[in-house]
């Protein structure tokens, strides 16, 4: 119960203190140490990321959404070959797909060029893939649950009470 | 000229508490715990209604005591959360805020001279909206060492023959005090026997951190001694919506949308019908806030503990009330110090009624960082009040 509780916390903000989420949990600091570092362990925590609004930097970077038909053969599943994919170092993510194809490959570049590319050179000649269709994206409006274009400012007046 | 004014409302003291908010709209850096609504937005699905309310043309008046639809799912909502009854037709109203219908059922039942029982500390329209009535208002002191509940002998205490109304406000608001079902059930035995009858103000239900909210209404012989009042502000965050409902003996609703008819109409239209999707479709939403909230309630009752500030642990609403007795200061000194010296605004006890001097309501309708923040200076202000005992 409480795993799920610190897991909802540190989704959001896995920088809050450990005294802090402590206090809001009503652990002890330990406890909470000892159940983040458990968790860390069996792989339920697999990373701590940050979420930059890279658009905001001097950094050039195109993300883009690969739809991938596959065929898979004997002894060669979707989980063989989502690994053939995903060892690439300019996927960030592979997810298997129910619906029209197999799956999406989410590929990170500093041109579309350089995307296209690694999909014209390394994703389309794989044997086993059929078709694959390339969508960057212009704009991040909302990405892991956080609105990216707009701040929040308290607009709440006094009212008596 | 003559006086242009009524004596019955010079006469009523305007809620004490603005000038320190005055002050801190002026003060840069300065921190308030003072707002008593939600910091969270209205959840989108609701303001979707609305808005598509507004884009189908719905800009026309509904019916005096509200749409059709809303009242249904109000019914049904207090149906699957009370566990009362209620007719959507004769025994509902919808209103502008639990405040209208605190005021409404109020004048649809006093007659000048009644004694109306309210409990304090609580929420500041009580006494003023009892006066207006040409009631009297009767005061109970709730006590700290009761977790500042109400009990049988104090409510026994307080009845003369004059007595018609309770007024109930649980869970309550400075407090955060809660009424279980064992508690609720004494005062109702009192009610039945000495016919006293109750208005619930139950605006703080969905946000209760120890079991469900229990309501009065729902022990047996109170529905029709009752009215119960809730609303969408605190369980919605949709305080500037303006919507709030009663639901009661048919006799007495007939009198209040009455009243209602002549004084309001109706309820906002756009309002409602963003209403029913919060009643149908918003319980994920509901729970979300109440998690959160519980989180930064639970934060501040161990940054209490840690700095030595004594304060009972509160299970609803979104605030807590900590004592400041051993400081030797009123509420007010308090709070007046804590602002100059730190840049806290607080709200002292007395706001709330005499009985709340000695505390302070802090809202944790904040942030965790903001909370975070201020819970530092108020140790730092605690610090330096010891330090001058010294």
């Amino acid at each position: 119960m409480n795993r799920e509780k610190i897991l909802a916390i540190i989704e959001k903000n896995s920088r809050i203190d450990l005294k802090d989420l402590a206090m809001m949990l009503d652990m002890t600091e330990v406890e909470v140490a000892n159940e983040i570092a458990a968790m860390e362990k069996e792989q339920v925590i697999c990373g701590y990321h940050t979420l930059i609004n890279w658009d905001k930097t001097s950094e050039e970077k195109v993300t883009a959404l690969i739809e991938v038909k596959i065929t898979p053969q004997r002894g060669f599943g979707f989980d063989k070959i989502a690994e053939r994919i995903y060892n690439y170092r300019e996927v960030t993510a592979v997810y298997l797909m129910s619906g029209g194809y197999d799956f999406t490959v989410i590929i990170e570049g500093k041109t579309m060029k350089e995307v296209a590319l690694f999909v014209a050179e390394k994703l389309g000649p794989m044997e086993t893939v059929i078709s694959t269709a390339t969508h960057f994206v212009l704009k991040k409006y909302k990405d892991h649950g956080t609105k990216l274009t707009e701040q929040k400012k308290d607009e709440r007046m006094v009212v008596t009470l | 000229m003559r006086n242009p004014l009524s004596s019955k409302v010079v006469e009523i003291q305007p809620s004490g508490i603005r000038k320190f908010f005055d002050i801190v709209s002026e003060m840069k850096d300065a921190i308030s715990l003072g707002v008593g609504e939600p910091d969270f937005e209205t959840p989108w699905s609701i303001r979707e209604e609305g808005i598509y309310s507004l884009e189908k043309g719905r800009t026309f008046y509904t019916s005096n005591a509200g749409l059709k639809e809303l009242k249904v799912e109000i019914c049904n909502y207090l149906q699957r959360k009370c566990n009362v009854n209620y007719d959507y037709n004769t025994e509902t109203i919808v209103t502008v805020g639990g405040s209208e219908a605190i005021d409404i059922a109020l004048r649809a039942m006093l007659d000048p001279g009644d004694e109306v029982l309210v409990p304090q500390p609580s929420y500041v329209s009580y006494v003023p909206c009892v006066q207006l009535a040409d009631g009297v208002p009767v005061i109970i002191e709730l006590k700290e060492e009761n977790q500042f509940k109400l009990t049988k002998h104090e409510l026994l205490g307080a009845i003369t023959p004059k007595t018609k109304i309770l007024v109930l406000p649980f869970p309550n608001n400075p407090t955060g005090a809660v009424m279980g079902k064992e508690e609720l059930e004494e005062i109702a035995q009192v009610c039945i026997e000495k016919d006293i009858f109750v208005i619930s103000d139950e605006i703080y239900s969905e946000l209760t951190y120890c079991g469900d909210h229990v309501s009065i209404a729902s022990l047996p012989g109170m529905k029709e001694r009752t009215i119960l009042i809730n609303g969408f502000s605190k369980a919605f965050a949709m305080t500037g919506w303006r919507l709030g409902y009663a639901c009661g003996p048919a006799v007495i609703l007939k009198e209040m949308i009455k009243i209602h008819q002549f004084a309001i109409m109706c309820a906002p239209t756009t309002s409602q019908y963003a209403a029913v999707e919060a009643l149908k479709n918003c319980d994920a939403d509901v729970a979300a806030m109440r998690q959160s909230y519980d989180e930064r309630r639970r934060y501040l009752m161990n940054a209490f503990k840690e700095m030595g500030m004594d304060c009972f642990e509160p299970f609803g609403a979104f605030y807590v009330f900590p004592s400041i007795k051993k400081f030797g200061m009123t509420s007010d000194e308090f709070a007046t110090k804590l602002l100059e010296q730190q840049k806290v605004a607080v709200v002292p006890g007395t706001a709330f009624g005499d009985c709340g001097e000695g505390f302070l309501r802090i809202s944790y309708a904040y942030s965790l960082a903001q909370l975070k923040e201020a819970m530092g200076r108020i140790q730092k202000f605690i610090q330096s009040l010891q330090k001058e005992d010294e």
